[in-house]
């Protein structure tokens, strides 16, 4: 190696360190492999490496899934527009961070009884509304109200069904009381419905003026277009780099990377899987790819011959290539699925559980000990599911001819796919958007006597384990709670998870990541306004 | 003069008909459409008790009949209601779209109208000559693109290739006037490629009609050169089916754009009206579709107005 590669290296080294596009343990390797001693190159990664992020310029950001008819009410919030607005200029009790833990936003610290029936959230004395308001207990119990009571209008009722009571102790303590223990309660609180906005008198809470206590204020904004946000000076937590951010709608695709291409926006929250690969070839764009908890899922009637054999549900867990559909229909962009609805995204996922690989043989054995040989069955699915559904359940019904097993793909009407098909034919395909914690997915769709338990699977130890697990607060123990919950699902279960998706988005080179990008929404958690810098 | 007076008066009042009926039909298409606005609103987190408190709040729990009169009475004062979903009013959330659309159609127009009838002019003079042809060829061609492909191929050499135009349309209030048309240009170019040959055909089909014609014979046996000809004798009696074809597509630039909007991410009537209807939010959709519909009466009046005021045997009737 000539002297001027090594320099040439060293600055790619320093710039992919800076953006992120590294590890430190990566950085120090090829560093000496770039000829530099240990000690050097520890040290250029403190001074160099990883300078301080810069304040300033604007940020633009485009975001897909924005509409003229979007409002700020939190109750109602659904486009990701206003979930990713809603992270920028209002602030929750709770956040998760870039590690996958739970960390503070508006509370400091909290809390539960031994029981974790009773929850005390302290707040931060230093956090204001945009209109120089303090925020205090009341705004916190206001706003966690609205998603309360028979008058409620909340797509976020169901989350907090259990809670019994809301009460303050002074103006920066709030108790929370609940009807049974959930040791998952401040999770909850990140939930992007439970933005907290001042309260009124009456108890109910401000949403109309759009105010917060985020770090960015809104200056000027249209729904569905493009809202303008300047820094909050007296916001309360670290970060917020930019001066200014933009939230542009962009929901056509086409526009959406077309403009980061010509440098129109800095960054965008999702880009096509399609042409993923000509886009990585931009060397001034940088793709991330986050394994996310949304999945997809194939449910089986564990009620419903032939799937009440838990030898042919096995058999059909067996019978599908993983490997082949995450690179033919997600072009890599997923995490493999071991039947288990529990994603390295979400805290204590088990990862010493062996994965389930496509085993044809062992899946006709099994079909023979359940003397179901030549099984024939129906798969429904839609295109509207997921991008490549359909392809998805062809490629499916293909590795499994080698088990010998008949998968007739039943191509079901996009409109009305979640009323009409889901819950109602016995092998459907069905997308899950991501949940916080493995009890909130688990008891939403695989405990036995949940609305949409959609494998109609009862398994009484896995149900015992929920519960216990819901209010148990030593975390080794409720990890092997949830270790257990999760071989039961993988080898008795009657899902199959070929994947969990990723998140792909990309930013341009110009702006500066963290080494790890939360993996709750696409753009580090929907936080990348107050999370990320510009380089230069 | 006078019966023109009376002909816009008694056009008016049919057009007033017209809008009423389609208001009727707006209403009660939305109405079948299947879903309402408080499951569109709600999502997957719609349960029965939030569905039913959504729609005791909307006053949707009241029979159609009785929510379209509601709504009658008020838009006759001049009321269109609120926002079902964002609780705005309708007049003001149309207002600055409305504004939008009407520039992009003007910004398109002020570059389509002319090029195309001066390109008609053109063609006819030179008919079945390379230009013609080449013309012919080009401007059929743009037409029987998809806008959305027109405007992607446009992206692709004037944005992403070249750099002179930003790729998105994304407009903001402190703009100057000269950027305001330097964002917008590849919208209004698009839409200039889409109107342009039905337009400059319709000229040049019109001339060359009139061409055929004894008085041209005259003016050339005379000695008039082709160009006076055409401008001078031919071109006169040739405005009505240009001032017609001229105002059909000038209503399809207001009313039929929505491609190009979504294309160019540009903030315009089109796209307010298909996140409307996805929402079921009705007060947005009535309001635009009869915005659309006046475009379409108003423009067809002042097609037939224009026809005849350029006609000395219409204005003179015997």
């Amino acid at each position: 190696m000539t002297k001027s590669k090594d320099a040439e290296m060293l600055e790619r080294l320093e710039s992919a360190a800076r953006t992120g596009g590294i590890s430190k343990r990566d950085f120090l390797r090829y560093s000496v492999l770039a000829g530099l001693t240990a000690s050097t190159a520890t040290g250029l990664w403190s001074t160099k490496a990883k300078a301080q992020p810069k304040q300033g310029g604007t940020f633009r950001w485009g975001i897909h899934d924005g509409n003229t008819s979007d409002s700020h009410d939190p109750g109602t919030y659904l486009t990701r527009v206003m979930i990713f607005l809603a992270h920028t200029h209002r602030s929750y009790l709770t956040m998760i961070m870039g590690d996958g833990s739970l960390g503070p936003d508006l509370a400091e610290s909290w809390e539960a009884s031994a029981d974790a029936s009773e929850w005390t959230f302290k707040l931060t004395e230093n956090a204001t509304f945009h209109s120089g308001k303090k925020l205090t207990a009341d705004d916190v119990i206001a706003s966690l109200n609205h998603h309360r009571g028979e008058k409620t209008t909340s797509a976020a009722k169901a989350l907090l069904t259990d809670v019994t009571d809301i009460t303050k102790d002074g103006d920066y303590t709030v108790i929370v009381k609940l009807s049974g223990g959930n040791a998952d309660f401040p999770w909850l609180m990140t939930d992007y419905h439970m933005a907290i906005c001042p309260a009124n008198d009456d108890g109910t809470i401000d949403w109309q003026s759009g105010d917060g206590t985020g770090p960015y204020k809104i200056d000027t904004g249209e729904f569905g277009v493009q809202f303008s946000l300047s820094r909050h000076d007296g916001w309360h937590g670290e970060g917020a780099y930019f001066d200014k951010v933009e939230l542009i709608t962009l929901n056509d695709p086409n526009a959406r990377q077309t403009a980061l291409v010509t440098g129109d926006v800095d960054a965008v929250s999702l880009i096509e899987l399609k042409t993923m690969g000509l886009l990585q070839r931009n060397p001034n764009i940088k793709i991330h790819n986050i394994p996310s908890a949304g999945a997809i899922t194939l449910p089986m009637f564990c009620d419903t011959a032939p799937f009440d054999n838990p030898d042919v549900r096995n058999a059909l867990k067996l019978a599908m290539n993983r490997d082949d559909i995450i690179e033919k229909i997600t072009f890599g962009a997923a995490t493999k699925g071991n039947d288990f609805h529990h994603s390295p995204a979400q805290p204590y996922w088990p990862d010493d559980i062996p994965q389930r690989e496509y085993d044809p043989d062992q899946a006709k054995s099994l079909l023979k000990k359940a003397g179901a040989e030549g099984l024939t069955v129906s798969l429904s699915t839609a295109d509207s599911v997921y991008a490549g559904a359909v392809d998805m359940a062809v490629l499916y019904a293909e590795h499994a001819k080698a088990a010998g097993i008949n998968i007739n793909v039943v191509r079901e009407p996009n409109d009305g796919y979640y009323s009409d098909v889901w819950l109602k034919k016995p092998f459907c395909l069905v997308s899950w958007g991501a949940r916080p914690t493995p009890d909130v997915m688990y008891t939403l769709a695989y405990k036995n006597d949940a609305a949409w338990n959609e494998s109609h699977w009862k398994n009484p130890r896995f149900n015992e384990l929920l519960l216990q697990a819901k209010a148990e607060l030593d975390d080794t123990r409720r990890a092997e709670m949830y270790r257990e919950m999760a071989m039961l699902a993988r080898d008795d279960g009657g899902t199959i998870i070929p994947f969990f998706n990723n998140f792909v988005y990309a930013n341009s080179t110009k702006v500066g990541t963290p080494e790890k990008l939360a993996a709750s929404w696409e753009n580090d958690g929907a936080r990348a306004a107050s999370r990320w810098w510009f380089e230069s | 003069m006078g019966d023109i007076l009376q002909l816009v008066l008694k056009r008016l009042g049919l057009g007033a008909i017209t809008l009423l009926v389609v208001s009727i039909l707006i209403f009660f298409a939305v109405e079948l459409l299947p879903g309402d606005i408080a499951q569109a609103v709600l999502g997957q987190g719609a349960t029965p008790e939030t569905v039913a408190a959504l729609r005791e709040k909307l006053g949707l729990d009241q029979p159609a009949v009785i929510r379209y009169f509601h709504w009658l009475a008020g838009a006759l004062t001049g009321d269109f209601g609120v926002s079902l979903v964002s609780g705005e009013r309708v007049s003001a959330a149309i207002s600055d779209r409305f504004v939008n659309t009407l520039f992009l159609a003007t910004y398109a127009a002020v570059i389509a109208v002319p090029v195309s009838i001066v390109l008609g002019v053109i063609v006819a003079l030179l008919r079945n000559t390379l230009f013609d042809r080449v013309a012919n060829v080009l401007t059929l061609t743009s037409i029987s693109s998809p806008e959305f492909f027109l405007g992607y191929i446009l992206i692709l050499y004037l944005a992403v290739k070249s750099n002179y135009f930003p790729a998105i349309a994304s407009l903001s209030a402190d703009m100057s006037f000269g950027d305001l048309l330097h964002r917008t240009f590849l919208p209004a170019l698009t839409l200039v490629l889409v109107v342009t040959a039905h337009m400059m055909r319709m000229t040049r089909a019109a001339i060359i009609n009139l061409l055929a014609s004894p008085y041209i014979e005259m003016a050339r046996l005379k000695g008039v050169p082709p160009w006076k000809v055409i401008v001078k004798h031919a071109l006169p009696n040739a405005w009505a089916p240009i001032i017609n074809v001229v105002a059909l597509n000038l209503a399809y630039l207001i009313t039929g754009v929505v491609l190009v909007e979504v294309v160019f991410v540009y903030p315009g009537v089109g796209q307010l009206l298909v996140d409307a209807v996805a929402k079921r939010d009705f007060p947005i959709v009535q309001a635009c579709c009869l915005i659309f519909a006046a475009t379409f009466i108003l423009l067809n009046l002042a097609a037939d107005v224009g026809a005849i005021l350029t006609n000395p045997r219409l204005r003179h009737p015997k």
